[in-house]
């Protein structure tokens, strides 16, 4: 699939903004005030920042409310009512924290609750494709909400939780490779399928036209997947790797900054792993995978 | 509405005969050239003159090679449109209820006015059916020429998709697969017609016509002529052997 950079960032920064208020909807840390303005500042930027960029890949985003009408079929329709409720529950939670002092557990437990329903739905997005096999997956929505809360808890200075979380993050994100590897061939989807053509081995012999098209830019996105093993090396190192060492060492601010956006980053290389590498069956119609 | 109809009262689609289509294309061409002056957005092409042409289109026709073990390999044109699914997974991923499948014919079709260009229906598919239009950024998909097959304007036999009115070799059938006595529904019967990739769970509508097998050499009926002759006779003959034994001749 075709990386977008509008998708990697949405799913990037969403997920740790999101992620972000997972941990301060359970009061981690507990603050208020000015503290507590900051925290949701950045936990607001990073979540409506992504989602302001998922809407540059869209053909007319000036429809965009319409995606609100078909929550009943559409995980698209569903991640936006999840992402608006969230987002107003815990600006009153918020509120309440920064402006009154006061913390409302419940309702903090719930914009908890609905946060990592955000991050689940935005999961289901890609893990509902049947015709992607790589992602049609329980893994895909494990790997997105362990990256989501591992970072939430580093961007919310929760080092005894970031540790493990970033560690099973890891350990999820290289499942998700191995099981991924193996996912188009065990889908028994093949070009004899496609094609339902028996009697011999099939082969491409010419493609509809002699230009690319749509369906070849979108869905047979293969530049660039030579570089994948060294790639999830470097995702696994900036995501994993550099932020627990640095939360191991003694705390200072100058490597708590350089966690964060290790792990930032490092989620970036995932990510566009995450679309570059998959697979989309209709490029067996085209010879391709 | 993107919820799938549990059933619809007809199954409109289209019957395509492997054995029979020669891979001219002119289903291609027609279905442009009606689909980009009627229903919706006109199909656009992007620098079809220059360099690197792209464009928009509802049919494409993929050629194979299909080698047996033993044999000769044999060539199969492949056109692929919307199968119009039973379970058509583009529709129910749908956020803003633009497509949707019709209950009166099965018809799965794009509101493009509602249509805000997300992409996820293309990604659904895993047909390779609908483009999003690098022009006017909704999506495009085969209507089955619905803007045709109830058009009381055009004369009767016209009053079915463009790509089966223009198919030189009779290799596409219209009609409703829901009816088991329709022409179709025989046919694919009668052929052992098949779904394309079934393990997908798509249910398509439209249905393929395996290619029929072919006349292998050690079958053919009769064995080839035993010559009349080794040696040339006649004028042809005697000049033959004459120039022979001039000087510098064969002896």
């Amino acid at each position: 699939m075709h990386p977008a950079r509008s998708v990697i960032l949405f799913t990037t920064l969403s997920g740790l903004g999101f992620g972000l208020l997972i941990w301060l909807g359970f009061g981690l840390p507990a603050v208020t005030g000015w503290v507590a303005f900051v925290f949701f500042v950045l936990a607001y930027l990073l979540a409506v920042g992504g989602l302001i960029a998922s809407a540059f890949h869209l053909g007319h985003p000036e429809r965009g409310l319409k995606a609100f009408t078909q929550w009943r079929t559409s995980w698209l329709s569903r991640e936006g009512w999840a992402s608006v409720t969230t987002l107003i529950v815990m600006a009153i939670y918020g509120a309440g924290l920064v402006f009154l002092d006061s913390r409302w557990s419940l309702l903090g437990w719930l914009g908890s609750t609905l946060s990592l329903g955000t991050v689940l739905t935005t999961s289901m997005i890609y893990t509902q494709l049947r015709s992607v096999p790589r992602w049609h997956s329980r893994l895909t929505p494990a790997l997105f909400l362990v990256l989501s809360l591992a970072g939430g808890a580093l961007l919310a200075g929760q080092t005894r939780w970031a540790v493990p979380l970033l560690i099973f993050a890891g350990i999820i994100q290289i499942a998700h490779w191995i099981r991924g590897d193996a996912a188009l061939a065990r889908s028994g989807t093949t070009m004899t399928s496609a094609t339902g053509l028996r009697g011999g081995a099939v082969r491409a012999f010419e493609p509809p036209h002699t230009g690319p098209n749509y369906l070849l830019r979108e869905m047979v996105y293969v530049v660039g997947r030579k570089h994948a093993a060294r790639l999830r090396v470097i995702a696994l190192l900036l995501m994993v790797a550099v932020p627990v060492i640095c939360l191991i060492l003694p705390f200072s601010h100058l490597l708590a900054a350089l966690a964060v956006l290790s792990h930032l980053a490092g989620v970036m290389v995932s990510r566009w792993l995450f679309f570059a590498e998959a697979e989309h069956v209709v490029g067996l119609y085209y010879g391709q995978r | 509405m993107t919820q799938l109809p549990t059933e619809t009262d007809r199954k409109m689609g289209l019957v395509i005969d492997l054995d029979t289509c020669v891979g001219c294309h002119a289903c291609v061409i027609s279905c442009k050239g009606w689909n980009t002056e009627n229903y919706g957005a006109p199909l656009s092409d992007q620098s079809p003159y220059g360099a690197d042409p792209s464009g928009t289109f509802l049919n494409r026709v993929h050629s194979y090679e299909v080698q047996p073990e033993d044999g000769l390999a044999q060539l199969v044109h492949f056109p692929k449109s919307c199968l119009h699914c039973e379970d058509a997974p583009c529709v129910t991923v749908c956020p803003t209820g633009a497509s949707y499948k019709r209950v009166e014919d099965g018809i799965v079709l794009v509101n493009e006015s509602d249509c805000i260009g997300c992409g996820l229906c293309a990604w659904a598919c895993p047909y390779g059916a609908r483009e999003l239009d690098a022009a006017e950024g909704v999506m495009k998909k085969c209507t089955l020429c619905v803007d045709r097959i109830y058009n009381n304007n055009l004369p009767e036999e016209d009053r079915v998709p463009a790509c089966v009115r223009t198919c030189p070799a009779g290799a596409r059938h219209f009609g409703d697969l829901g009816d088991p006595d329709s022409d179709v529904s025989r046919l694919v019967d009668a052929r052992g017609g098949f779904d394309l990739m079934p393990e997908q769970g798509t249910k398509p509508v439209n249905k393929y016509l395996p290619p029929r097998p072919k006349d292998r050499l050690e079958q053919a009926g009769a064995a080839p002529l035993a010559p009349v002759t080794e040696e040339p006779g006649g004028f042809l003959g005697w000049l033959d052997r004459a120039l022979d034994r001039l000087p510098g001749g064969r002896h």
